[in-house]
């Protein structure tokens, strides 16, 4: 099995792809709902991963 | 996505809910939901790959103090909710030893949301075959 080396922010934006895609798939009850869902949560993952970013490089001064 | 929808009529949901732990995705083809079934197929099976491939630990099942049983029993059951993938990756040797380095832990956390993805699914079938939802 070939070996994946990801920075944090690569595995971060994987994760949150394919979290966003299931959320969206089984909360929803419309194909259109769920694609906005999809995207909103992968907007705020996206968002928390920059906020949290910033967060710790300036938390270490 | 055009899908064949059956009228919600409430089902026997233990077989949905077994064949979608068993193999990801299929509690919502036995229940005629082929395009949300690939699709979570797909997600929670490149999910747990790329937990593998980064070289990801699986938990063992441990107790102790609280912190202790919540981390490795909890981590357990999560890698277990990947169904085949799970035991698949057991029976051919990719559990790898716990080991230091951002990437493991990123791999170790993937294989762990394989299985919450998977739970989410299940629910979701079993939302369906008890006729809560389309």
């Amino acid at each position: 099995m070939p070996k994946m080396n990801l920075s944090h922010f690569e595995a971060s934006l994987l994760f949150a792809l394919l979290t966003s895609i299931v959320l969206g798939i089984v909360t929803k009850r419309t194909d259109r709902e769920r694609l906005r869902y999809a995207a909103y949560c992968f907007g705020y993952f996206v968002a928390a991963i920059f906020a949290l970013g910033w967060l710790m490089y300036l938390g270490h001064g | 996505m055009a899908e064949v929808k059956e009228a919600a009529q409430p089902r026997n949901w233990i077989p949905v809910v077994a064949l979608g732990w068993f193999l990801p995705g299929g509690g919502h083809f036995l229940l005629k939901r082929p395009g949300r079934g690939a699709i979570v197929a797909a997600c929670v099976a490149l999910m747990f790959l790329l937990g593998l491939m980064m070289r990801g630990a699986m938990f063992q099942w441990q107790t102790g103090d609280l912190l202790t049983t919540v981390i490795y029993c909890g981590g357990f059951i999560g890698d277990l909710m990947s169904g085949v993938l799970f035991l698949l990756a057991r029976a051919f040797g990719y559990d790898q030893p716990d080991m230091a380095g951002h990437v493991h832990d990123y791999g170790t956390k993937f294989l762990v949301a394989a299985g919450l993805l998977n739970i989410l699914a299940m629910v979701d079938a079993y939302e369906i075959a008890t006729g809560r939802k389309d």
